[in-house]
């Protein structure tokens, strides 16, 4: 209970009122919808107990030595990401619709877009969205709108859970298509690109893709273009510390999964959509956007700005539905980039890329494991095992307490079984050594 | 009210210093690294480069320039700001919760499966319903699953439906949804006592309908008495009644809002169950459904069976997925911490001390600041400036900026739309008696004050670190990046 009342407060406060009782202030409400009975606890828990009860929860999660990667990324938070995040000035601040009383939270964001724009090489972005997939829907909505096209085109390496997220945010209209891009070796096949392009809105990709290889973005966006179509591209932010940037191969919209930039797995959330595109889309960008002003006096300061695109004003003809962003997260990600800076942000990716290269390594050279692939990777890899991969899982998780990877199985029924393996900047030499006992064992 | 150096506003990017540092990854494995020339990054990576303290000094500095909750009492209608316990922070923080990662295996994620079981089963008695997702990360985002639900409800029963009908004082957030879904929205009138009417409705609803948004209570903070006979209509017409669970401290504990005919609505956790703002999220939201429309609730769903929790991943009649992986779990956790705090009754006293809460601001300003409704509200009340200050050319706009001078956030305004010049106040449960006697002042200062010198509350603030914005110059000239 957190409320500060006492029976007397309360006496007073509805004689001032002028009301006989409580429920003369609730004479609207029909008398036989008050007070039902509810069926919870009699007694609620007092701070100790609580303690106890969330502590016993958090223990019944176990805590493998994990390589699981797909889409939510293993970091450290750094101590001082984590003291930023939690004073309570940005905890507990609304949005900042006040701006004179928001400068703190509107130039964080500001920072964030400047961020954002910088890793993915784009002209602007927003103030962030609920998640990479979120994003990634938002972004060839914001397409479809452009050309006025309906068809998607896009690569078989996208985050399979981004495309069901795109599909169910277009499930009202049966006049969308997809097309899927056949894949080569596990990446885009490039020239079978020229005859799916005709009449698309968009060509969607991800690179470092879901399979973990880094696609040859050279010359797609020129075919997009020449199709009419346009390039929106998905990239993890982390690799964009050594790898080519969206806006360095041409895309318009370029988006990403926020929580690779330090923010905890949680379980799947609060994450961070990450949300770029080219100026000319400026106006097309979903979500709350914060801008740079002057006051009355001159003075630099920001406000939320381009708010003709969002349903608070525009209601039925919005942009998007969306009100919340995810601006502590926005706030984090802000945080940990400058921290690192760009050559810790480089070194980062080396690290991921150094540390999944060893895994790699060790694990090919297993009896009966392959790398299912020849291309280039970043920090994740596909590993064909004999036997069921599942199972194979499971058995490793059970006897060595290692997490080996996901299974791929039900999401690329055509990979037979495999499993795709992360090894972040959190691994060392050692815990790939323990997984590979742990898979040898197992086998 | 801030401390910080008023002359000190660069970006952090205009601290920057070449070659400085505040991270490094030395991890060895990085001598292994292999990235095809051709496939790196050529440009610069415009970031700023500070040491650690520089980027903790500087942040530090932005929070200092901020209102909050904890600093500041917000009486923003429709938001619930509400004191957000510090409990809730901590146990989101354990690290059995905040490293799990989301395809974990169902034997290693026992203990947030249990916890989002427990959560459903008390939210789904809490609203007197039958069953619910967590997926949904927002309030609008739920409310974009609801009515996806809706549809595939209606496509399930070989029904056509293309029409939603929202009252003219909805959140923004409802007819948004709407044609992002591709429905019409058919915007209904509302009374002039603020609430539904039910003929005005019963001409608009037919085959058509898919189903009616409703705040309950609504954006003026009084609740649909009639909610019963607009029930019935919508139900006889085939269709659903949707709330926007946006106003549910109202009810919460109090009243079911099952019981009042809903067929489905939306929770905001950063509202209603005491979870952050951090500045505009991360939230989390819920869709709360009867049973005719649980199979279609998105997956995977937590199911008990035979003494473990897995995920759910129906019968195949799902909507499918609204986001990646699960939905908001960290705040879902200090949703639950916040549940745990709370027995049935203490539900209860939450809605009883709103609606005192609310009154008594009201009864103490509406002498000054006259009230849209002649009766008492629920949870938050929509005041006016009077002709007094009207005459002399000042706006609600004026009266926000001078609460700020006076150390309380603004409250909303210009909204509801149907209200010429909304002020709308929500004191929340957890605001004292001597705080709301601090706001009273406050909002007299300015009506005594804005009439004795109108231009000096015209000019407000004129104690935060900026005054007053110019947003066209932002709008026109946008600049949005370093």
């Amino acid at each position: 209970m957190y409320i500060p009342h006492t029976k007397t407060d309360k006496e007073e406060m509805l004689k001032t009122i002028g009301a006989a009782s409580f429920e003369e202030l609730v004479k609207q409400v029909p008398s036989k919808f008050l007070w039902p009975k509810l069926n919870l606890p009699e007694e609620s828990l007092d701070e100790a107990q609580s303690a106890v009860r969330m502590a016993e929860l958090a223990n019944k999660n176990c805590r493998p030595l994990s390589f699981l990667g797909a889409g939510a990324y293993e970091r450290y938070t750094p101590a001082a990401v984590k003291a930023i995040t939690s004073r309570t000035e940005f905890l507990t601040a609304y949005t900042p619709y006040q701006p004179e009383a928001s400068q703190g939270t509107l130039q964080a964001i500001y920072e964030f877009q400047s961020t954002v724009s910088a890793l993915y090489g784009m002209d602007c972005a927003n103030a962030s969205m609920y998640d990479g997939a979120s994003s990634f829907a938002e972004a060839v909505r914001a397409a479809v709108r452009v050309t006025g096209r309906k068809k998607i085109v896009y690569s078989a390496g996208v985050n399979p859970q981004y495309m069901d997220t795109l599909k169910t945010y277009f499930a009202h209209s049966p006049d969308y298509t997809y097309v899927k891009v056949p894949m080569k070796d596990g990446a885009m096949d490039k020239a079978a690109l020229p005859g799916l392009l005709a009449d698309a809105a968009c060509l969607a990709v991800q690179t470092p893709n879901f399979l973990g290889l880094i696609e040859n973005m050279d010359g797609v966006a020129d075919l997009a273009k020449k199709a009419g179509a346009l390039l929106v591209a998905a990239a993890d932010p982390v690799s964009l510390g050594i790898l080519a940037a969206p806006g360095e191969y041409g895309a318009d919209f370029a988006v990403g999964e926020g929580q690779s930039l330090g923010l905890p797995l949680a379980y799947g959330g609060p994450y961070l959509g990450l949300f770029s595109c080219k100026k000319e889309h400026v106006r097309q960008m979903p979500g709350r956007i914060a801008g740079l002003t002057k006051d009355k006096d001159g003075r630099r300061g920001f406000v939320l700005t381009l708010q003709a695109r969002e349903q608070h004003i525009r209601r039925d003809k919005a942009a998007s539905n969306i009100c919340s962003n995810e601006a502590l997260c926005a706030l984090a990600a802000t945080v940990y980039s400058a921290l690192y800076g760009p050559e810790g942000l480089k070194e980062l990716a080396e690290c991921n890329s150094g540390a999944a290269a060893y895994a790699a390594e060790r694990l090919s050279a297993i009896k009966g494991c392959a790398l299912k692939f020849r291309g280039p990777f970043f920090n994740e890899f596909v590993l064909s095992v004999p036997g069921n991969a599942a199972k194979l899982r499971e058995k490793i998780l059970a006897n060595s307490g290692v997490d080996a990877g996901l299974p791929l199985t039900a999401l690329y029924p055509e990979l037979g079984e495999a499993l795709l393996v992360c090894a972040t900047e959190t691994k060392t030499e050692a815990d790939i050594l323990k997984l590979e006992a742990a898979i040898k064992e197992a086998l | 009210m801030t401390c910080a150096p008023a002359t000190d506003n660069r970006l952090s990017i205009e601290k920057s210093d070449p070659g400085r540092r505040g991270l490094w990854c030395k991890n060895p494995l990085r001598a292994k690294a292999s990235v095809p020339a051709a496939l790196r990054r050529k440009s610069p990576l415009r970031l700023p480069e500070l040491s650690e303290f520089d980027v903790v000094r500087h942040f530090t500095r932005l929070s200092r320039l901020n209102f909050s909750v904890d600093t500041h009492f917000y009486p923003l209608g429709s938001c619930t700001m509400k004191y957000n316990p510090r409990f809730n922070e901590e146990a989101a923080a354990l690290e059995g919760f905040a490293a799990l990662h989301p395809f974990a295996h169902d034997t290693c994620a026992q203990g947030t499966l249990e916890l989002l079981h427990d959560l459903s089963a008390r939210l789904v008695e809490l609203c007197g319903l039958d069953a619910i997702t967590l997926q949904p990360a927002a309030g609008a985002h739920s409310e974009f699953t609801g009515l996806l639900l809706a549809k595939a409800y209606f496509e399930a029963k070989g029904e056509a439906r293309n029409e939603i009908i929202c009252p003219d004082s909805a959140h923004g957030t409802n007819p948004a949804t709407a044609s992002m879904m591709g429905f019409n929205t058919i915007n209904i009138t509302s009374r002039p006592d603020g609430r539904l009417d039910v003929e005005e409705l019963k001409k608009h609803i037919g085959p058509r309908t898919a189903v009616l948004m409703l705040t309950v209570p609504n954006t003026l903070g009084i609740f649909e008495s009639n909610i019963e006979a607009i029930a019935g209509a919508v139900h006889e017409a085939g269709a659903l009644v949707y709330m926007d669970g946006a106003n549910l401290n109202a009810l919460i504990g109090m009243v079911k809002p099952g019981d009042l005919g809903i067929d489905l609505m939306h929770l905001n956790f950063h509202k209603t169950f005491s979870t952050p703002h951090g500045g505009g999220g991360p939230g989390a939201g819920a869709i709360v459904c009867r049973r005719h429309l649980a199979p279609f609730l998105p997956v995977p769903l937590v199911k008990k069976e035979g003494g473990k929790y897995i995920s759910d991943f129906g019968d195949g009649r799902s909507i499918g997925k609204v986001k990646a992986f699960f939905g908001n779990t960290g705040v879902l956790v200090r949703a639950y911490a916040y549940m745990l705090a709370h027995s049935a009754a203490e539900f209860g006293d939450i809605a009883r001390c709103a609606i005192i809460n609310a009154n008594y601001v009201r009864s103490l300003l509406m002498d000054i600041y006259p009230s849209y409704s002649k009766e008492y509200c629920m949870h938050e009340c929509v005041l006016t400036p009077g002709e007094d200050m009207t005459s002399k050319g000042l706006r609600t706009l004026d009266v926000a900026k001078g609460l700020l001078d006076r150390g309380f956030h603004a409250p909303t305004i210009y909204f509801p739309t149907i209200v010429h010049e909304a002020i709308m106040i929500e004191p929340t449960e957890t605001e004292s008696k001597e705080t709301l006697d601090e706001f009273v002042a406050a909002m007299k200062d300015i009506h005594a004050k804005g009439l004795a010198a109108p231009q000096s509350l015209k000019d407000a603030p004129h104690t935060m670190p900026v005054k007053r914005l110019d947003e066209v110059q932002a709008a026109r000239q946008p600049n949005l990046k370093w």
